[in-house]
């Protein structure tokens, strides 16, 4: 395991050039995320059209890891339902679980059939210091999720 | 040149050829230290004050020979001036509470500087909230030191406290503790130093200081954790009530009420930290054996040499002065396009050890204009091979993205 695998050109690529980066006009649900020990920062705006993930825009500041994990994951979750959001959530958590065991349903001949770009995030898990910033993004999602719900069960 | 590259032999930690530089933070132990406290432990050890018997009377001898030591070192003229406390954290945390809150009053004011480590800010912050008295900062400068003309501006009778660092753990400097405690004194106010960088670093006389109250750790001048010191002049802790009440603090108590035991006792409630205690004095004695003039001299040194070779790394800053000039052993840096927790993935993968974040000290950071930096810091141990695992640690890290050079 080197470093090469941890900074894949397609994670570097992501941290230069934020994709879905901004704000949207008139969000449905926004959360924002601290990571307080190293200070890296990502909010998140959604948009729906009944259940479905319309828009979404991203804003923060931090290191590669979570910067480019957030952008990827903007762009893998785009158009897609709560219940497949979900999965996808998991997908990405067993890929950063730490026993390296579980078959997360990646395909070594096709890389990035499954989870897209983010697949390029394995490397991240041989790094358990950095796995925080990797999944700062996706714990402000499922925030994000969970507060569209609370309003729309008002 | 100073050679003190002898001395890393005496550091087990580092035997296995890791780039220490995360001194800042904490510092390794040499041997004499650890021995000192498995001697101590295995042959002398009891609880202290307490005891009739032959044990306790020799582990009270050997604490109270630490503070005695401790007080020589800083050149205290009384040992009861010294509490052992945890830490620097609970030393400032004993001032603000012990103290602020008997002493400040609304519309006091409580003066800190915008450079500050959260430990010399949050209790002050928290002090204010309950006494009613409001807060204010001494500037930094554009050339990282502290704005004294606007300090000068900003004393006045209502100022009561205060609150500075002895050394920044983030640029480096050492402000002039002395000129700012007399300049307080005019006014009536009381010092309080965060020396948690200071002491370590620096040869430092209390008394030649001026200040009232002076903070430090053991964990980070060659000690173990768990202890720290504050000491106060006299008449500055006779001002101060207990923060912590307990066992060993009292001179008599009933149901109702207590009265306090004699200074230092009063503000050290529970069984102290006593194995620590001992081994604080034996990195005393490892350091005195150095010198501190040396050691002082040793850092500045190796930040020089450091200072010129990073100059010459694309796309970094160094945030804090280019200049020796009361500066310690400290550098912080960023480089453009890197950030400072990638920056310090890929030099652990080069085996140097540094610190990335903002250090606490979040205020300074904004003030910086940065959300975090990559810290390296130096220590006796410390070494020119150091440095260039950095340098070329550095350049690998500006090279993966593609800084070019």
């Amino acid at each position: 395991m080197s470093l090469e695998d941890l900074y894949r050109e397609v994670i570097l690529d992501h941290y230069r050039s934020p994709r879905n980066k901004g704000h949207l006009d008139s969000p449905d649900a926004v959360a924002q995320g601290v990571n307080p020990l190293c200070g890296d920062e990502i909010t998140i705006e959604l948009g729906f059209e009944g259940d479905l993930v319309s828009q979404i825009a991203i804003d923060g500041q931090g290191c590669s890891i979570s910067q480019s994990s957030a952008s990827m994951m903007t762009e893998a979750i785009k158009g897609k339902t709560r219940a497949e959001i979900e999965t996808l959530t998991q997908r990405f958590r067993d890929m950063m679980s730490l026993d390296g065991e579980t078959d997360i349903g990646l395909d070594p001949e096709r890389p990035g059939a499954v989870l897209g770009d983010l697949e390029a995030l394995q490397g991240v898990r041989k790094y358990p210091v950095r796995i925080k910033c990797a999944s700062l993004g996706w714990n402000v999602l499922l925030e994000a999720l969970g507060n569209e719900q609370a309003t729309s069960n008002d | 040149m100073i050679d003190l590259s002898h001395l890393k032999a005496d550091f087990p930690v580092l035997s296995n050829g890791v780039h220490f530089l995360d001194s800042g933070a904490s510092s390794q132990k040499p041997i004499p230290v650890l021995e000192a406290m498995d001697r101590f432990a295995r042959t002398s050890y009891a609880n202290v004050h307490r005891g009739a018997y032959k044990l306790s009377v020799a582990a009270t001898d050997a604490y109270e020979s630490a503070r005695a030591r401790v007080a020589a070192f800083i050149g205290a003229t009384d040992p009861r001036e010294l509490i052992f406390t945890r830490g620097t954290t609970t030393s400032l945390n004993t001032v603000a509470f012990g103290w602020g809150l008997e002493h400040l009053r609304p519309g006091d004011r409580i003066l800190t500087t915008e450079i500050e480590h959260h430990a010399n800010l949050v209790p002050w912050q928290m002090v204010a909230k309950r006494t009613g008295a409001t807060l204010d900062h001494v500037p930094m400068t554009d050339g990282f030191r502290l704005d004294l003309d606007v300090y000068e501006q900003k004393l006045g009778p209502d100022v009561k406290v205060v609150a500075v660092t002895g050394m920044s753990n983030v640029l480096g400097i050492m402000p002039p503790v002395r000129t700012i405690s007399d300049l307080a004194h005019r006014h009536g106010a009381r010092v309080v130093v965060d020396a948690a960088q200071l002491v370590p670093h620096s040869p430092v006389d209390v008394v030649a200081l001026g200040a009232d109250f002076v903070a430090f750790s053991s964990h980070k001048m060659l000690g173990p954790t768990g202890i720290g010191v504050l000491w106060g002049r006299m008449d500055a802790l006779e001002e101060m009530e207990p923060f912590e009440g307990g066992g060993e603090m009292i001179s008599d108590v009933t149901l109702f009420e207590a009265t306090w035991a004699e200074i230092p006792h009063r503000f050290e409630a529970g069984t102290p930290p006593i194995v620590e205690a001992v081994g604080l004095h034996a990195a005393i004695d490892y350091l005195e054996s150095i010198g501190m003039d040396d050691v002082l001299q040793h850092d500045r040194e190796l930040t020089g040499i450091a200072l010129q070779q990073l100059s010459d790394l694309p796309g970094l800053t160094v945030q804090g002065p280019l200049d020796l000039e009361e500066r310690g052993g400290v550098i912080s840096m960023t480089m453009d396009g890197v950030h400072a927790h990638d920056l310090a993935t890929i030099l652990d993968d080069e085996d140097v050890a540094v610190r990335a974040g903002h250090h606490c000290a979040k205020p300074l950071m904004r003030r910086l204009g940065v959300g975090a930096t990559a810290r390296a810091s130096f220590y006796v141990y410390s070494t020119e091979e150091d440095i260039d695992a950095l340098v070329k640690a550095l350049r690998r890290a500006g090279d993966l993205f593609g800084l070019g050079t």
